[in-house]
């Protein structure tokens, strides 16, 4: 401990204390929306210049912003919000937070402590609200217990498995004062999270991996957490053992290095999926067998042992059976991993594997990721992420996406290199996320190429903060691939709900162009197909905040699909033959198909 | 099956509802909870009755284990426990019954703590198995009203051979 000033300080005031954490804690913006309770804070904001503030146009858009900030830094993203309707919008972004394990610090306001359950105006019960979908949260009473808080907060959210942490400050302790010490360590008897695995187990561990003949990485978003990229690039091209990816995987393994089979799950590709399901030997690295990947869990793997590497116990062995669980942090573990296999790997690896790797070319070779882009036809979707990635993938562009169609293409088509690029909304799949992520990264990397590739449907979802891009000047790139549909919704309805569009046609969507003017931004439109490299090269080439708005092929599906509640080696690989007939042709929406709208 | 969980928190506010949450919000089973402070007054003992299959119990420890207020959690019935549960009951007594109503409370080492002309109220404190029998023999005298504390349950010290304990101070 070490106290500001030594002995006989000033007190600093609550706003005060909630500042000098901050800086301690390395913290360069906060994404902020004020209100009555929490003004004295950001009156102390306004007369510091350590601290920057950006002002967004609601919570949501702050906690989500706070989310692109930590996935792209591996740090805490901090947002500050008011009480009450403050804090009732920021909930989305922390549960979104909560299931894909961000590392975000929520500051909200409260009623002073004295009004605290008298129904007071703008009163929320702060706590109640985010206790199932924060990693922990804290009223703090007194402004003695304020620093030492924040610096458990901070703590929390960026250890174990990362998570959102909310304090909640009440008026007057914001206000009252006290003597700053910031304490240097944290010690909470309750959190110990296990770092270092079971070396026995990963003895195991590398015994199965050197004997199996055809074993599977399963890796997804703790990788990348823990900063373990590197250790598995290393364990992979040793052992000559493919890499599937998660959807909150992507970047941790090199999407174009040979080793990679791509996404797997509901929308995976066919070489991922099938070798998952075939495999003998799956090794899962901070992943957690989500619906989405394993599909029917009772035929999920039929043939696998099951290595699970998680810091998370709760991970293991809640939706599927592990055979060597490994609780631990997976660099940590990885390092471990490597180390005994070094000794041990030779060539015979290659040998052993070579007929898995013959099949998994066939695989690949069979079906591989494929769409048709007619030249003079409608744009398809998947051709314009396509393109983006090519014109931009030398300049390591972080890319964003919003949840839905756009979202399964960016993840086949846009094949990232390293990790923290790729900031997505996995588990609680919030539309909304990645116009306000992809500020946040940008917020973090004012130098960088932040792309965001949105729908029409999401993009809606959170347009208001195009104001606070073009006043805080953060160019993010969107393209809105623009099918006049929620699509995802759309391909359900015309796979399992005999094409009824209950809801799911959007009919009239503003004129994004003109929208992107209105707020003083840039707005461009590709007509035809051929237009397109010219107008991204165009979006590019801006440092302004850019909508780009591609009318797309309204009926393109997703594939490769497996039906929810499906097993994985059961794919749609394209329309089913009825479909097809009923879309042949079809560029836009008919008014029969509005009637379908009208009367489903 | 069933499992007696026991677990020990911070003292805290607000760490009930976490515990409760963490139950209600993953569908787990809770058929009783009951917590009161240690002797170390910074922390509470919650005795947890639940139920699940191996799988679901494996989860609920683990979950118990990550929330932040948890210090420990143990799954009694890993190991040998004894448990005890107390029940108040009040029951309606006229004429004849008061005396029946006595000889059943002096079967079950039951108290009377409480006497009107109408009514006895009971306390009787056992394993759940006794609390369940002396409810239902009086039951039919007419059961006014009934109120269980959930069980206690503490994990038996593991006997040893005389050699080899240390020489301690019996609590006991």
């Amino acid at each position: 401990m070490h106290a500001v000033g030594g002995r006989g300080a000033m007190k600093l005031t609550g706003a005060e204390i909630f500042i000098e954490c901050l800086k301690r804690e390395g913290v360069k913006t906060v994404f902020a929306l004020p209100g009555g309770v929490v003004l004295k804070i950001f009156d102390m904001l306004h007369q510091q210049k350590d601290v920057e503030v950006i002002l967004t146009r609601h919570e949501q858009g702050a906690g989500h912003m706070a989310e692109g900030y930590a996935k792209a830094t591996g740090k805490a993203g901090v947002c500050l919000v008011t009480s009450g309707p403050g804090m009732t919008n920021v909930i989305t972004a922390l549960a979104d937070a909560y299931m894909d394990s961000v590392p975000v610090v929520c500051f909200s306001g409260q009623v002073p402590t004295s009004l605290i359950g008298n129904d007071a105006f703008q009163e929320a019960d702060n706590v109640g609200l985010s206790r199932p979908c924060t990693k922990y949260n804290f009223l703090v009473k007194d402004v003695n217990d304020l620093a030492a808080t924040i610096k458990e907060a901070f703590y929390i959210a960026t250890t174990g498995r990362p998570g959102p942490v909310l304090v909640d400050i009440p008026k007057d302790v914001s206000m009252a004062k006290a003597e700053f010490t910031y304490p240097n360590s944290v010690s909470i008897r309750g959190y110990n999270p296990t770092y270092d695995g079971n070396k026995w187990q990963i003895k195991q561990a590398a015994e199965a991996i050197m004997k199996a003949k055809k074993p599977i990485l399963y890796v997804g978003g703790g990788v990348i957490f823990s900063g373990a990229s590197q250790e598995l690039v290393e364990l992979a091209e040793m052992t000559q053992i493919p890499v599937d990816m998660t959807l909150m995987g992507l970047g941790a393994f090199p999407g174009e290095h040979p080793l990679s089979l791509g996404m797997l799950g509901m929308h995976g590709t066919y070489q991922a999926n099938m070798a998952m399901h075939y495999s003998d030997l799956v090794i899962a690295i901070g992943a957690r067998f989500d619906d989405r990947v394993t599909g029917k869990v009772s035929e999920f793997c039929p043939y696998a042992k099951v290595i699970h590497v998680d810091i998370d116990p709760t991970s293991i062995r809640k939706n599927i059976h592990v055979d060597i669980p490994i609780v631990g942090d997976c660099r940590t573990v990885l390092r471990e991993l490597n180390q005994i296999l070094r000794a041990t790997v030779n060539g015979e690896q290659k040998d052993l594997r070579k007929p898995w790797w013959d099949q998994i070319q066939e695989w690949q070779q069979a079906h591989p990721l494929m769409y048709h882009q007619e030249k003079d036809g409608p744009i398809k979707p998947q051709q314009v992420v396509k393109r983006l990635y090519e014109l931009t993938k030398d300049r390591d562009p972080i890319v964003s996406t919003d949840v839905g169609q756009h979202q399964m293409w960016a993840a086949q088509y846009f094949k990232l290199a390293k990790p923290n690029r790729w900031l997505t909304s996995g588990g609680l799949g919030t539309m909304g996320f990645g116009f306000p992520a992809a500020m946040g990264a940008q917020a973090a990397f004012r130098d960088r190429l932040v792309l965001c590739i949105a729908g029409d449907g999401s993009i809606q979802m959170n347009m208001q903060e195009m104001a606070t891009a073009v006043v805080s000047k953060l160019p993010v790139k969107i393209v809105i691939l623009n099918n006049g549909f929620h699509g995802m919704v759309r391909q359900w309805q015309d796979l399992f709900y005999e094409g009824r569009y209950a809801s799911s046609y959007l009919d009239t969507t503003p004129d994004f162009v003109k929208l992107a003017d209105a707020y003083g931004a840039v707005g461009l439109r590709v007509n035809k197909v051929g237009d397109l490299d010219a107008v991204l090269k165009e979006a590019l080439a801006t440092d302004k905040p850019v909508i780009v708005d591609v009318p797309t092929y309204p009926f393109e599906n997703c594939y490769p699909m497996i039906p929810a509640g499906g097993c994985n080696h059961e794919m749609l690989l394209e329309d089913p033959p009825e479909l097809k007939k009923k879309q042949s042709g079809a560029t836009k929406v008919t008014p029969e198909d509005k009637d379908t709208v009208l009367t489903a | 099956m069933e499992h007696i969980i026991s677990v020990t928190v911070e003292n805290k506010f607000g760490v009930l509802s976490r515990v409760a949450g963490l139950f209600s919000g993953r569908g787990f089973n809770i058929e009783s909870l009951s917590v009161a402070p240690t002797l170390d007054p910074s922390m509470s003992q919650m005795t947890i009755v639940t139920s699940g299959d191996e799988r679901i119990i494996e989860q609920i420890v683990k979950q118990l284990n990550k929330l932040i207020d948890v210090i420990k959690v143990v799954d009694l019935n890993e190991t040998e426990f004894v448990s005890r549960e107390t029940a108040i009951i009040k029951v309606h007594t006229k004429d004849a019954d008061r005396a029946e109503a006595l000889r059943i409370v002096d079967i079950f080492r039951a108290n009377v703590i409480d006497s009107t002309p109408s009514t006895y109220t009971i306390e009787v404190s056992g394993d759940p198995k006794k609390v369940e029998a002396i409810i239902n023999l009086l039951q039919p005298l007419g059961i006014k009203d009934l109120v269980r504390t959930g069980r206690v349950a503490v994990a038996r010290e593991p006997v040893r051979p005389a050699a080899a304990q240390p020489k301690k101070v019996a609590r006991e």
